[in-house]
């Protein structure tokens, strides 16, 4: 689960994590007084699960409380498009008012899970403001890194080692030093799954400050988490991804096809949407239906599919295990009597209780088209449309 | 035993829940010595002609349990794992999905100084045709007797690599499920190794995922190994920075990219399947290539 950077921004200073003087405005009004208070010149931040926000129109610099005034009426209630949102773009509900800044040097720092390690690391570098993944690839030596030991925890020195080596000596190195700890702590205590600050900046008046932050949480933990659960902001999330969840399918991505995809298991669903890409088509979304053993279950996320309006033909792929593929069918069937999936319906069933499944689908008399393996599947689905 | 699991073998479930009750019964019918349950609180009773004990260790004093199969709830689920480590276990089962990343970090960890292996979370389990021995999840009557071995991150591509095999007649040794999270027992490379020390696998299907560098990890050991390997990355046509089901399913970097993993495999000189719906098929070829088949 993302936070905002607003959110983000509290939850590292509750830490002690220093950011720049700020408070968050939903109207234009509330930015003008927060102008006032803060004095001189700010910085009106867009609140939107992206990054890139600079570049689409969605950070700019306010002279005076007059001019955030104006700034904030025309961010609130914009959709911002960057390069990572689609062209939908993000609805705006809040801008961050910030002090201005001025800026000496910017640093990179971030905190996340190394998988192949069983560790989380904290990276470092000296190119802040930067894309650290073409850092690390053209300049490897740029990056500094230190793994937490599960066994005994974020060590001193390795908080040292790394603002040493970011060149934060002297009067800046212990400010850094425990910046860098607030940060770890922040992240082990929270279940964070990435916590970045890009960039950590020296003020020319001598400050360390998180100007921007980035903050997700496990969302397997979230049952652990509760008050971060809370900070949820569901405005940020694709329409047709909240009704799947609201349904009790956590497993649905939308997509930009028009092939919708009832699945059971992940790597059987990625698998689907690579063969319907081979057959040449594009699916509408990727939908996992996991163990669901209820044709109610499959009803509704049916349901979700057969009202998209980029969906123009169902497939249906389903390898029983856990699943019972007779129980996937009567779903199907319920579906389709429903009316709920008027398309023309591709189903594959193998696994456990495939031949009761086949039976019933057979049996409904209603117009199905049947396929055997998953590459005649996405074919069929794909021959549908054309 | 080179998977891991055989006639030897004796389970112990954890969790002995719905699912876990399920579970247990396909795999006695099957022929596997399911020796106990264990759901705290309800020690001393009998379900389904399982006996049921508080802990782990009862089950391994009383009943000589040396598999652990553990369907216990995502929040549970760490503790679990622990419990049948602290037992001396020698192979723990880990079914459950959704455990929370640090709680597999911390367990890792521990695991790293024991003598137990862990394979999953998030897995379908193993299962050794010859032996009649199931400890996990997978249908029973997609797999036919034989000699090609399957590893997976993602269990239904387990059961589809399995029927593509069986329907181009040929036979499985086994399967082993390493789980779809980014933090695992049993990496792809560990599990290549059991199969390529395995005397009843004669060649291995390989199922990996995007995300993370687990099969470039498996790649580099695919170099030393004898025996063939067929290899398929899903995922390929998945957008970066989205969740796929899978924890472990997301493109962060260029080395999680289905092109990088493919790559590194066919450098290692794997054969690598492009369409899901062709590992039967390349497998055979394979074979009657090696003079297999």
């Amino acid at each position: 689960m993302k936070l905002h950077e607003y959110q983000a921004k509290q939850l590292l200073a509750s830490y002690g994590v220093p950011v720049p003087e700020g408070k968050i405005a939903t109207t234009p009004e509330e930015a003008q007084i927060i102008a006032q208070e803060i004095g001189g010149k700010v910085v009106i931040k867009a609140q939107a699960h992206t990054g890139a926000r600079g570049k689409a129109g969605g950070v700019k610099v306010a002279e005076t409380p007059a001019e955030a005034f104006k700034i904030a009426e025309e961010m609130i209630g914009m959709q911002l498009v960057t390069k990572q949102t689609g062209s939908a773009g993000l609805p705006i509900s809040a801008v961050l008012v910030e002090e201005a800044i001025s800026i000496e040097r910017e640093l990179y720092l971030s905190v996340a899970i190394d998988g192949s390690m069983a560790m989380p690391v904290i990276i470092a570098s000296q190119e802040g403001g930067m894309d650290i993944e073409e850092v690390a690839e053209q300049r490897p030596e740029a990056i500094l890194k230190q793994y937490v030991d599960p066994a005994c925890g974020f060590q001193g020195y390795q908080a040292r080692a790394l603002a040493f080596g970011l060149g934060l000596s002297g009067k800046l190195n212990r400010p850094a030093t425990a910046l860098i700890e607030a940060l770890t702590k922040s992240f082990l205590e929270t279940d964070g799954s990435i916590a970045e600050i890009n960039p950590v900046v020296v003020t020319t008046d001598g400050r360390i400050l998180a100007a921007d932050a980035k903050f997700s949480i496990d969302d397997s933990a979230l049952f652990r988490q509760k008050n971060l659960a809370e900070l949820r902001d569901r405005s940020q999330e694709a329409d047709k991804e909240l009704e799947a969840q609201d349904a009790g399918i956590g497993n649905y991505i939308k997509l930009n096809g028009n092939i919708g995809c009832l699945v059971n298991g992940a790597g059987l669903a990625m698998s689907t949407l690579d063969a319907i890409k081979m057959a040449g088509g594009d699916a509408a979304n990727f939908l996992d239906i996991g163990t669901a053993n209820s044709p109610e279950a499959v009803v509704a996320a049916l349901k979700i599919i057969g009202t998209d309006p980029d969906v123009e033909a169902v497939l249906v792929n389903i390898f029983g295990g856990l699943a019972r593929t007779d129980i996937i069918a009567q779903g199907v069937i319920d579906a389709k009597n429903q009316g709920l999936i008027p398309q023309p319906t591709i189903v594959r069933l193998a696994g456990s209780n495939v031949n009761e499944g086949n039976e019933l689908l057979d049996n409904s008399g209603l117009d199905f088209v049947r396929a055997n393996g998953f590459a005649e599947a996405a074919q069929l689905a794909v021959s549908a449309i054309s | 035993m080179s998977l891991l699991l055989d006639e030897n073998s004796k389970v112990v479930i954890q969790g002995f829940g719905a699912a876990g009750q399920r579970e247990a019964i396909i795999c006695r019918d099957y022929g596997t010595n399911v020796v106990a349950g264990v759901t705290p609180g309800k020690g001393g009773q009998e379900i389904e002609g399982f006996p049921i004990r508080n802990t782990v260790q009862e089950a391994v004093d009383e009943f000589h349990a040396n598999v652990s199969l553990i369907f216990v709830p995502a929040p549970f689920a760490a503790d679990a794992i622990l419990e049948a480590n602290s037992a001396n276990v020698p192979v723990i089962i880990c079914i459950t999905e959704n455990i929370p990343v640090q709680d597999m970090m911390r367990v890792k960890r521990v695991l790293n100084n024991s003598n137990s292996t862990l394979i999953g979370p998030n897995c379908p389990g193993i299962i050794n045709i010859g032996a009649h021995a199931r400890a996990g999840i997978m249908p029973i009557d997609v797999y036919m007797d034989g000699n090609v071995g399957v590893i997976s991150r993602s269990g239904t591509l387990v059961y589809e690599a399995v029927d593509q095999l069986t329907k181009a007649g040929i036979g499985q040794s086994g399967s082993i499920g390493v789980g779809g999270d980014p933090i695992i027992g049993t990496s792809q490379a560990q599990a290549l190794a059991l199969l390529e020390n395995d005397p009843n696998t004669a060649a291995i299907v390989l199922i990996g995922e995007i995300g993370g560098t687990a099969e470039q990890e498996a790649a580099e050991y695919i170099k030393t190994m004898n025996k063939p390997v067929v290899a398929f990355i899903a995922g390929a046509t998945a957008p970066p920075g989205r969740r796929m089901g899978h924890a472990g399913a997301i493109i962060a970097g260029a080395a999680g990219t289905a092109e990088a993993k493919q790559q590194a495999l066919r450098d290692a000189g794997a054969t690598v399947v492009k369409n899901p719906g062709e590992i039967g098929s390349q497998m055979l070829a394979v074979l009657k290539d090696q003079g297999l088949a």
